[in-house]
């Protein structure tokens, strides 16, 4: 107990834990009368039909980011996977050419998944400016780096024979993948692709805070005109997006088992 | 020449079997045009041999040549070219269970296809007619369109079967490639593995679990035992005795396709031994025992 | 035939939604992945290099990165706390009216992303990373709420029971029957969700809520691209830590549980 106090409390100091801060006077008038707002939402044709725009273009952002992040993600999975290796094989000449490639991928997607995506939107917004190819290059960049991982992975752990039997008999790289593993596979992969969408759709609703597109710069709008009534009106879109694309996504992956 | 061993030797070195020694200065060489069978106890090398012909290990010792070259020296896409005219048929056939069989078929094809033909054969088979002949040829035309799952053990074997035969390969290696089917379907097979040989004058070289096949088809039998070559004779010559040297650790009845008593008696063996044949198949095995 | 057409068609409705959503967007590739584009990207990232390692610099990044554990550590363990207390009603031990509200509250909670809680908490907080805990911790207890009242609910009911049978108060028996049996499911519960809020807590300084997203943010904003890149390294390398040590602690737990 004494040990825990010891631990917690310099942890506590540099986390700034004073909930005094909560009830400070002038906290408690601005968030009070922000709060006060929220009821009742704002239900304005205008601004709903403008919340309408923003969740489409969320849902088109994560769609295109996890469309992209298997164009990157598919290369890079296939490459890291062993069984797909002709050097491998005997082994082979190049062997060592095959295991650098294989480090090289295998630091790449390290890189990209271990950076969040919303610091990818933050340093993509400078590069491409505001609006939502920031969003879909962050969300492409991050899941897949995620995919490119688990790709591998799902490949490894399934029969690998039937690859290693197509290289064997002369075919290339992908026909092996295609006929020898993707048949085994594929459920697996999908079922984890569309997994990851319905995360990316999470991601995308936040990436508008850094002004990267979506429901997000609405609601960071709103929030810094402390219009609380916006607000409330895009926490309750929120709730139901993620509601939505959480029943698509088991519904998408239940129709595949 | 259609292959050459020289003095091979094979240690392990990796897996389960790390360190173990798998082959010991076995040589064999072979013509273009002739049909070989190997036999011996289980784990006598059977299949690694096999598989370093197959050019997928590489030995450890001694000096390797495949359809003409080293496999081992060449560029790695010399190698690939290499390997698609080797075809390997495998005793457990490895075929995603969710493939139709066609798509099986056409996978023997993949090295020798550019890379377009193989892609749009995934959404509609470039070429049917083919693997339907050469799934007629093993009695199994009716289930091309099947899914591999569907099939029994015999079945799918011979759509391994069917898939290396669509290969066309130079070089044609079998491991135990009738294990999983009946005495009358290992005829069938055996004999249009004989007959693709014989008719396209390619070498055959396949490992057998039942003595009687190898000595009733085969002009040449390879006994292998603990990694060495033991004998490599005519069936003629292979007497009762070599066969009790051979498979001494075992129980004293010989293997045999249906696992009845073997007595081997050496008359009418096929002896047929001039390279490339008549382009005749042998229609029946001359002497049922 | 028997050719799976309804695959097929499937594969073609997904990629007519992928082009949908690039024409939505309006983006346009070519434009994006073209050399001109390629060469702006080139100057942009070598603005990065090299990262300012000067030493007082990496203090603060030190101080950043300490500050980002603490949210994330104290930030969950307030959830576990709140968690805990929520569990027992949502999991239905003070009755079904109790249970709905709970469950609903959960829902709530842990609907809305950590990073809108923390605007929301740097308005009734004040910038800092007090705003990020709050946010961290609120966020959490709806997750870990809903993760321990399953657990609670898929306890097996008997050894209480049997204590409060013998006449220990309900709550005694809960201590030393329930508790001890669901406990070591609880606590992977929770050190996996720190391990995600660490993640978490990297970034939720660009609403102003402390840690390393406030430095980077900050620096950005200043066109500092080498510190910026520093901070950056730092998030990576806080990131790739974490997962290796919780990669680490997971195959120890494998071994000893097999």
């Amino acid at each position: 107990m004494l040990l825990a106090l010891l631990v917690l409390w310099p942890l506590m100091q540099i986390a700034e834990f004073r909930p005094s801060d909560l009830f400070d006077a002038r906290n408690l008038e601005v968030m009070g009368g922000f709060l006060g707002q929220f009821f009742p939402p704002n239900m304005s044709g205008d601004f709903l039909a403008y919340a309408l725009k923003a969740t489409i273009e969320t849902l088109a952002m994560a769609t295109a980011g996890i469309a992209l992040a298997m164009l990157l993600a598919l290369p890079l999975g296939l490459v890291l996977t062993h069984s797909l290796s002709v050097s491998r094989i005997g082994p082979g000449s190049g062997r060592g050419a095959g295991e650098a490639v294989r480090a090289a991928a295998r630091a790449t997607l390290l890189i990209l998944r271990g950076i969040p995506e919303l610091v990818w939107a933050l340093l993509l917004v400078r590069a491409f400016g505001l609006g939502p190819a920031a969003g879909v290059l962050a969300i492409a960049l991050t899941y897949g780096g995620m995919l490119g991982k688990v790709y591998s992975e799902i490949l490894e752990s399934g029969d690998t024979r039937p690859a290693r039997v197509l290289l064997e008999s002369g075919s290339g790289r992908l026909m092996a993948f295609f006929y020898g593993l993707l048949p085994g596979a594929g459920q697996e992969l999908a079922s984890y692709t569309i997994y990851r969408w319905e995360c990316a759709v999470r991601a995308s609703v936040i990436m508008g805070f850094v002004g990267a597109g979506g429901l997000g710069q609405l609601m960071d709008q709103s929030m810094k005109m402390l219009n609380g009534g916006e607000v409330s009106t895009i926490l309750i879109i929120f709730l139901l997006l993620v509601l939505l694309a959480d029943a698509l996504s088991v519904f998408l992956r239940k129709l595949l088992a | 020449m259609s292959f050459e061993l020289d003095r091979i030797g094979l240690i392990h070195s990796n897996g389960q079997a790390q360190g173990q020694r798998a082959l010991r200065a076995v040589s064999i060489s072979a013509a273009r045009g002739e049909r070989l069978a190997i036999i011996g106890p289980s784990g006598a090398g059977k299949t690694t041999l096999l598989r370093i012909l197959a050019t997928s290990i590489r030995p450890t010792e001694g000096r390797v040549s495949v359809l003409g070259t080293n496999p081992w020296q060449l560029s790695s896409r010399e190698l690939r070219r290499l390997r698609s005219g080797v075809g390997f048929i495998h005793q457990a056939p490895p075929i995603p269970p969710r493939q139709r069989v066609i798509t099986a078929v056409i996978a023997g094809r993949l090295g020798q296809w550019p890379w377009w033909k193989s892609a749009l054969s995934l959404i509609y088979p470039a070429d049917i007619a083919g693997p339907r002949e050469q799934l007629a040829r093993l009695d199994l035309a009716d289930r091309l369109f099947d899914r591999c799952d569907r099939l029994s053990g015999g079945q799918l074997q011979r759509v391994g079967v069917a898939r290396v035969l669509y290969q066309r390969p130079d070089l044609l290696l079998a491991d135990e490639p009738v294990s999983a089917m009946d005495p009358a379907l290992a005829d069938l097979t055996v004999g249009q593995l004989h007959a693709e040989a014989q008719s396209r004058g390619v070498t055959l070289v396949a490992s057998l679990h039942a003595v009687d096949i190898a000595l009733r088809w085969f002009p040449r039998v390879i006994g292998l035992k603990a990694g060495e070559l033991v004998f490599d004779l005519p069936p003629a010559k292979v007497s009762e005795s070599v066969l009790r040297d051979l498979y001494a650790s075992e129980t004293g009845v010989l293997p045999s396709q249906d696992n009845q008593p073997f007595h081997a008696s050496f008359e009418g063996y096929a002896t047929d031994d001039t390279p490339g044949g008549s382009g005749q198949v042998p229609l029946a095995p001359p002497r049922v025992i | 035939m028997g050719f799976c057409l309804q695959c097929w068609l499937t594969l073609l409705l997904l990629a007519l939604l992928v082009w949908a959503s690039f024409a939505y967007l309006a983006l346009d590739l070519s434009r994006l992945f073209s050399l001109e584009s390629g060469r702006g990207m080139l100057q942009f990232i070598l603005r990065f290099f090299p990262p300012d390692t000067s030493a007082q610099f990496l203090r603060k990044i030190a101080g950043a990165t300490l500050e980002t554990l603490a949210i994330s550590a104290i930030g969950t363990l307030l959830a576990a706390g709140a968690g805990l207390l929520l569990a027992l009603p949502a999991a239905g031990r003070l009755g079904p009216v109790f249970k709905a509200l709970t469950r609903f509250l959960l829902n709530a909670l842990r609907s809305v992303p950590e990073l809108v809680w923390a605007a929301l908490m740097v308005l009734a907080a004040g910038l800092g990373p007090f705003a990020g805990t709050l946010a961290l911790a609120l966020h959490t207890s709806g997750v870990l709420g809903r993760l321990y009242a399953e657990s609670l609910e898929n306890a097996p009911p008997e050894p209480a029971q049997s204590l409060v049978e013998s006449g220990a108060p309900p709550a005694l028996a809960f201590g030393y029957a329930t508790l001890p049996l669901i406990a070591p499911q609880l606590l992977s519960y929770s050190l996996y969700r720190w391990e995600m809020n660490i993640r978490m807590a990297t970034v939720l300084g660009f609403v102003g809520a402390g840690g390393l997203g406030q430095m980077l943010y900050y620096e950005l904003s200043l066109l500092h691209e080498a510190q910026a890149s520093s901070v950056i390294f730092a998030m990576l390398a806080l990131v790739v830590f974490v997962d290796a040590a919780s990669a680490w602690v997971r195959r120890r737990q494998m071994r000893a549980g097999g």
